[in-house]
């Protein structure tokens, strides 16, 4: 069965189409674009949270779109199971919900970041990154000015003990703690991260290698 | 009733912002400024003359939204 994937639009989301082509690329079928105001999702094995700037990243990043209508049921759902992808401000909202750890700060620089940088994958045993080799490097784009990853040295620590760390930037481009790029929840069935795969997923985008991201998803999903 | 909520970044939070306004004050001569941390300003008029269902109120606003505690703290004050 193809993958059944829905993609949350919130005023100000900017990748959503961008995800759209990956995911129906990778899986052969198109997913259900939802809109931030409903309430409702249709069934669903995996949400995409895409990148942007919802809210016009009003008070914090993410702060608003955490409060929207359609997350009360993107929270119900990720706590049943469903496979959760945020991606760069999806990130950051993931965060303000609480579903994954921490917080995106303001880069270190105080600049915004925006071009492909390497970053190796730190776990594959995930349905996120399995079509990856441990320790792979890639070179997928960010484009952020908060993406400074911040939690407490002790979720820091839990997080490495426990294998949440997906992907670490080879070169820090934005002063986050312990080189994080991507992490999971703790039964990764949830994903963050910063750099943006679906910009790197078509040849035409200069790299594919954010391919994996989607190819794992429906290896493991569909 | 008008409340003022000040959110502020938890010591040991980096605050590039405040590190940068820090920096421009030392250049405009104020050699003395030791530290500088940037926060937000939240200005809120309640329909509510009770003072402490209004606190309460408030302190519920600033945990679910105008503060993320993993990384700032929040101060209300009550003004007439």
């Amino acid at each position: 069965m193809a993958l059944r994937a829905s993609v949350i639009v919130f005023p100000g989301s900017n990748c959503d189409r961008d995800v759209m082509v990956a995911l129906t690329q990778a899986s052969g079928k198109a997913p259900n674009m939802i809109w931030h105001a409903d309430t409702t999702l249709p069934a669903s094995d995996l949400i995409v949270i895409p990148g942007g700037f919802s809210y016009g990243d009003y008070l914090r990043t993410g702060a608003m779109a955490a409060h929207s209508p359609i997350m009360n049921e993107v929270i119900a759902q990720a706590k049943k199971g469903v496979r959760v992808l945020g991606i760069c401000n999806g990130f950051q909202i993931l965060c303000e919900t609480q579903l994954l750890p921490g917080v995106l700060l303001r880069n270190k620089s105080l600049k915004f970041v925006c071009r492909h940088v390497p970053m190796e994958v730190a776990n594959t045993d995930s349905d996120f990154t399995r079509a990856y080799q441990k320790g792979q490097v890639l070179s997928i784009p960010i484009a952020h000015g908060d993406g400074n990853y911040f939690a407490d040295d002790a979720t820091l620590k839990r997080l490495e003990d426990k294998g949440q760390i997906a992907l670490r930037y080879c070169d820090n481009p934005n002063g986050a703690a312990r080189n994080i790029a991507g992490i999971f929840n703790e039964s990764r069935s949830i994903m963050g991260l910063m750099p943006h795969p679906e910009r790197a997923a078509d040849p035409l985008l200069g790299s594919t290698d954010g391919q994996g991201v989607f190819k794992s998803l429906v290896e493991s999903l569909a | 009733m008008k409340a003022r909520i000040d959110v502020i970044l938890k010591d040991g939070v980096l605050d590039p912002q405040g590190k940068a306004i820090h920096q421009a004050l030392r250049h405009l001569g104020f050699e003395k400024v030791r530290e500088v941390r940037q926060g937000k300003v939240i200005e809120i008029d309640l329909d509510e003359t009770d003072k402490n269902r209004a606190l309460s109120g408030l302190k519920t606003m600033s945990e679910k939204l105008l503060a993320n505690q993993v990384i700032e703290n929040y101060r209300i004050t009550l003004q007439d």
